[in-house]
């Protein structure tokens, strides 16, 4: 019991989890900044922020839903927290593994996106509003070719459990390099993680200059700060999670963890680059281009991974 | 659910820098109407003209707006100039295009970066804005200041572009050249960026006229209206320059229009520096005194006329300016845009005039029971000093 709630709270759950996701966001905000000719920020910049943030003053607008409003943020970390917490469980044992926690990883990987719903639709802004029905969009948009792509190397090993691919991989070889179903899969989830994240293009339901940050538009102190903190984790979470599934997972004995690290930074520098080279795209744009691309494109892996390639 | 929003952009509201309040009556993301209130910043400089002599009233009215400022000191000389029926010399003629182009090119690159930044490509804002640092660097050099260059005077130019600052400026202009050549070729050909903008805000022929819409909001909807060939000043009738004008009428039309212009307004640039080694003199005639009448004067600014309008008595001071700013005929284009659209699309098309609201600026208070104005520049006077007095007050401090 008490072991469990040590890796909740410290390794590999919530206090790794948020360091090392605000040290990656510094990541994102310097390689940003590089890119725009700009100089960017020192590597605290991320916790100083939150720190700063943690000592402001809670607004709750009048009109709010308070509870709503109060618990969002709280119910994001809570899911990105887990969702951090099995995977590097699996990651650094795999034989932890339970049956169907694939299944359970997509459901807590949502909860970020449920919690700017709620949160957005409870701030009694109308802005707030209009930036949680375009979340809902976007993940009704992402989250079917996101699970199409994820379930496609499964297919492929006949199994639902994180741990039986990680081992696969270790034994096979990467599905990435080995398997062309894995490879369209693997475009498809990295375009589709770029909407869970909602970054540049699809940065649509915090538009600033649309609707001014839409569903935090009311948040101040430390529920922004948390707000802050479960992005910060997510643009962790969510690439491991593509690296466990597709590029063989990330191991940490000898030489194996410079590797991971290497396949991580690779994954954020793609992410990066795809967020700065691009504009904002409209919803409507959006929802098109993951149901009638991506969709398609994922069905083409699924039906390759179920003929075997 | 057919419920009517208001969603407001403004009047503070990080898509525009500048106080105003567009009201986007809603439903769902679809805007069906849209209201615009402006007059958030009143600065009354056209009454503080009425106490300013005639060379004051040209620095003055530079302060109307601080992008596109020397297209106030221009078409403000060209009234003056009018009004007293002073001719120019040759050379001052050269040095107004000079300094009207390079402030066309600073101002239009300046909006192709805010527009990136307003789809979220901000990418393309900073890199724009770099590229645009040599043209502030060349107006440094030439007139002293990055912006607010204070060039104009009624009767010609104050300062002279010196022989050897025009190598300097060729090159400046050159590495210009170069990089808004990248710039043009990347955003045109940027598929994204087609797919954002593309049919979206379309002007048609028939609204950018009723609408009255000048400058490249016009030329954007095919109608080839342009001060400087229409009624010629300064050096424009001396070189050879094209209108540019595009048929869509959208915003992606109204940013290919701004990008080829950067490109003529280079080849003006180019051959009055060409000029200048050939034309000498003076640069300013000598005005002794403006006798009584009335002038009107006008500029080409980046955003489109701007159109001043002076009348003299005979003293050192006129009795009256006008001003027309380019953004006060635009801005109501877009209740023939917006409606239709989306609120994301909103914020682009609404940019796409390249609003410059300290400009367009203006307040008349009237009673409606009378209808006869209620405050005029005594009672704003009073008004701004009672807020002062108050201001202080609050802050528990005897009136300073």
């Amino acid at each position: 019991m008490a072991a469990n709630i040590f890796y909740f709270i410290v390794f590999p759950g919530f206090l790794f989890t948020a360091v090392v996701g605000l040290l990656v966001s510094w990541v994102d905000r310097k390689i940003t900044a590089r890119i725009q000719w700009r100089v960017g920020p020192p590597w605290y910049q991320n916790f100083v922020d939150f720190f700063k943030l943690l000592g402001k003053e809670t607004i709750v607008p009048r009109g709010a839903g308070r509870i709503g409003f109060l618990f969002a943020p709280l119910m994001g970390l809570i899911g990105v927290t887990l969702v951090s917490l099995i995977l590097w469980q699996m990651n650094l044992n795999p034989n932890r593994s339970f049956m169907g926690d694939v299944i359970v990883l997509i459901y807590l990987s949502i909860l970020p996106a449920l919690a700017i719903i709620i949160g957005g639709s409870s701030s009694a802004n109308p802005l707030g509003a209009i930036g949680a029905s375009r979340e809902m969009k976007l993940i009704l948009a992402d989250e079917l070719p996101f699970i199409m792509a994820i379930f496609t190397p499964l297919v492929k090993i006949g199994s639902l459990k994180v741990g039986s691919i990680i081992t696969y991989q270790l034994n096979h070889g990467m599905m990435f390099t080995h398997h062309l179903s894995s490879v369209i899969a693997l475009v498809v989830a990295f375009l589709c993680m770029q909407a869970k994240l909602t970054l540049v293009p699809f940065d649509i339901p915090e538009a600033e200059q649309e609707i001014m940050a839409g569903p935090y538009i009311e948040y101040s102190g430390p529920l922004l700060a948390l707000f802050k903190l479960t992005r910060a984790m997510m643009l962790f979470a969510m690439p491991v999670f593509l690296i466990t599934i597709f590029l063989g997972g990330m191991q940490f004995n000898g030489w194996a963890s410079g590797w991971s690290v290497v396949k991580y930074l690779v994954i954020l520098i793609l992410i990066i680059l795809l967020k700065n080279t691009n504009p904002r795209l409209r919803i409507d744009q959006a929802l098109k281009f993951f149901w009638l691309r991506m969709f398609p494109l994922s069905c083409i892996g699924f039906v390759l991974a179920l003929l075997g390639l | 659910m057919n419920r009517k929003t208001i969603i407001p952009i403004g009047p503070y509201h990080p898509l525009q820098e500048e106080p105003e309040f567009f009201e986007l009556e809603m439903e769902g993301e679809k805007v069906i109407d849209i209201n615009v209130h402006i007059g958030y910043n009143h600065r009354s400089i056209e009454k503080i003209a009425e106490s300013k002599t005639f060379d004051q009233m040209v620095f003055l009215v530079e302060r109307i707006c601080g992008i596109c400022s020397t297209s106030h000191p221009i078409a403000n000389c060209n009234a003056v100039e009018d009004l007293a029926r002073i001719e120019i010399p040759e050379r001052a003629r050269y040095i107004r295009s000079i300094v009207g182009e390079l402030e066309r090119l600073h101002s239009h690159l300046l909006w192709a970066g805010l527009a990136g930044h307003f789809i979220g490509y901000n990418t393309l804002w900073m890199w724009i804005w770099k590229y645009r640092e040599p043209i502030l660097e060349i107006f440094e050099a030439v007139t002293g200041n990055r912006n607010h260059y204070a060039m104009m005077i009624p009767g010609g130019v104050r300062r002279d572009i010196k022989e050897e600052d025009i190598p300097f400026l060729s090159k400046g202009l050159d590495e210009a050249e170069r990089k808004i050549d990248m710039v043009t070729k990347a955003v045109l050909d940027d598929p994204v960026l087609a797919a954002r903008l593309k049919g979206v805000g379309i002007l048609s022929r028939e609204d950018a006229i009723n609408y009255c819409a000048v400058g490249p909001t016009a030329r954007a909807s095919g109608i080839p209206i342009d001060v400087r060939r229409d009624d010629p000043y300064a050096a424009y009738d001396l070189v050879d320059w094209k209108i540019i004008t595009q048929e869509e009428g959208d915003v992606f039309a109204k940013v290919v229009v701004r990008l080829l212009e950067c490109f003529e307004s280079i080849k003006i640039i180019r051959q009055c520096l060409k000029m200048l080694r050939t034309v000498k003199g003076e640069i300013a005639a000598k005005v002794k005194e403006i006798p009584p009448g009335e002038g009107i004067g006008h500029h080409e600014a980046p955003r489109g006329e701007v159109f001043h309008y002076v009348r003299s008595d005979g003293s050192n001071m006129p009795v009256r300016l006008k001003v027309r700013a380019p953004t006060y005929v635009n801005l109501p284009t877009c209740k023939a845009t917006v409606p239709g659209e989306s609120v994301a699309d909103a914020a682009i098309i609404l940019a796409a005039i390249d609003p410059c609201y300290c400009c367009t600026e203006r307040i008349v208070t009237i009673n409606k029971r009378t209808g006869q104005r209620e405050l005029n520049g005594q009672d704003l006077l009073r008004l701004s000093r009672k807020k002062t007095e108050k201001i202080c007050k609050n802050m528990g401090r005897r009136n300073v």
